[in-house]
């Protein structure tokens, strides 16, 4: 029979963990939904800069710019972007998941890694793929500076043919409940994405559109790497918060069970000494 | 185009700062600044480090920007940029203490090449920020 006080002292700290759980999940969803106005504020900078791209691929005098450059592949570099913390279900695990999947479909190929947030590097720095870069601890507050590092040293890796392509994986935000998990070839950048849809406008020029496009291609690869950090970050919080959900609601299940154990306990108990008084009383006369 | 007005919208990655019906623009083209005025033929330019002013009325603000582009349509003006701040919103005493930390790494300098040019940007960033704070709420 278990003991009444041991089950009590369980139910607490059962109670205690569900308390933190909820809080972490509140902490979540307030967090979720400011990382999905980011991506909100971000989508008018991300698609104009995509329009004037676009116009100024579709004029003839610009020749085709590096960055859209076909090698044949031999070198690699994969951007794993995971977490910096745990604790958001199988967030992390997808991923890493996901690049494991990735080298070995590109075994004969020299692969190595970019680790954005401290998850990946946990798993990848113990592996034998190597872990060219890192960069951890962004999460907590992303800026458009982080973007701009991480791309520069992207860029200029592939420019100096020390890559022959740069593929991005990341979750994407899909619902609070949903993830998906994208890989997507960040360079050379694909020219389907360029295509124009409508005719362009014919600009006056101030400098060479060429020179133009040339600073324009690098900032355009940096707003897509914007872009999947905040997907990433907005989808982490999602992840917790459903984690941080169920968790809570396994708690309500174990304390209800506990509790009933416990009171089947206690009756037992009451139940036994009535019978021992009983007795008692009945041995006397 | 008989309207007396234009809207003019700067946008930053991190949000839309700005987006309003101005009378005149004045951006910090990188060949030198450039005024804007309703009717302004379809143009595009690289921006500099600087400060951009519009004017509504006979209130004038102004703003920071950091490198971006210029695109001017018919009837609206798109300035994107890496930074842009309001002159409101610019923190005095950071934007002071990064111009002093510039000056400084300008003056001992070892290495020639790089460190020049990122100290120059900074220094040339924190000045117009300073520049354009003390705009703050002066209209006219």
């Amino acid at each position: 029979m278990p003991n009444v006080l041991d089950i009590r002292r369980r139910i607490r700290s059962v109670r205690n963990t569900q308390q933190i759980t909820k809080a972490m999940k509140m902490v979540s969803a307030a967090k979720l939904r400011r990382a999905q106005e980011a991506i909100l504020r971000a989508r008018p900078y991300a698609g104009r800069i995509l329009e004037v791209v676009r116009s100024l691929m579709a004029r003839s005098e610009v020749r085709p710019h590096p960055l859209l450059q076909e090698r044949e592949e031999r070198n690699i570099q994969l951007v794993v972007v995971t977490a910096d913390k745990g604790l958001c279900g199988a967030f992390n695990a997808n991923i890493v998941k996901a690049a494991e999947g990735f080298i070995r479909e590109k075994e004969d190929k020299s692969i190595d890694l970019f680790c954005v947030g401290r998850k990946g590097l946990d798993y990848f720095g113990k592996r034998t793929t190597p872990v060219r870069h890192q960069q951890v601890n962004l999460f907590q507050r992303i800026e458009y500076g982080h973007a701009r590092e991480i791309t520069g040293k992207l860029v200029s890796q592939f420019l100096s043919g020390e890559r022959d392509a740069v593929y991005l994986l990341y979750n994407e935000f899909k619902s609070v409940i949903q993830q998906r998990i994208v890989v997507e070839r960040l360079l050379p950048i694909p020219p389907i994405l360029l295509a124009l849809e409508q005719n362009p406008v014919d600009y006056i020029y101030e400098q060479p559109a060429a020179e133009i496009l040339n600073t324009l291609m690098p900032r355009h690869v940096e707003v897509q790497v914007f872009r999947a950090l905040l997907e990433s970050s907005a989808a982490e919080h999602g992840a917790r918060m459903t984690a941080m959900d169920a968790a809570t609601n396994n708690a309500v299940e174990m304390i209800d069970s506990l509790t009933l154990t416990m009171n089947r306990a206690r009756q037992a108990g009451i139940t036994k000494e009535i019978i021992e008084v009983v007795s008692g009383a009945a041995a006397l006369t | 185009m008989a309207d007396s007005t234009f809207k003019l919208s700067v946008v930053s990655p991190e949000r839309l700062v700005l987006s309003e019906e101005v009378e005149a623009a004045q951006v910090p083209g990188k060949n030198g600044y450039l005024g804007i005025l309703p009717g302004h033929a379809p143009m595009m330019t690289e921006l500099d480090i600087g400060e951009l002013s519009y004017r509504q009325g006979d209130r004038t603000s102004y703003l920071a920007v950091t490198w971006g582009y210029c695109e001017v349509l018919s009837d609206q003006v798109i300035v994107l940029a890496e930074r842009a701040e309001r002159a409101e919103d610019v923190d005095r005493e950071r934007a002071q203490s990064s111009m002093e930390r510039a000056r400084q790494r300008l003056s001992n300098l070892q290495d020639p090449d790089t460190d020049f040019l990122r100290a120059s940007t900074s220094l040339q960033r924190a000045l117009i920020r300073m520049q354009v704070s003390q705009k703050a709420g002066g209209s006219g």
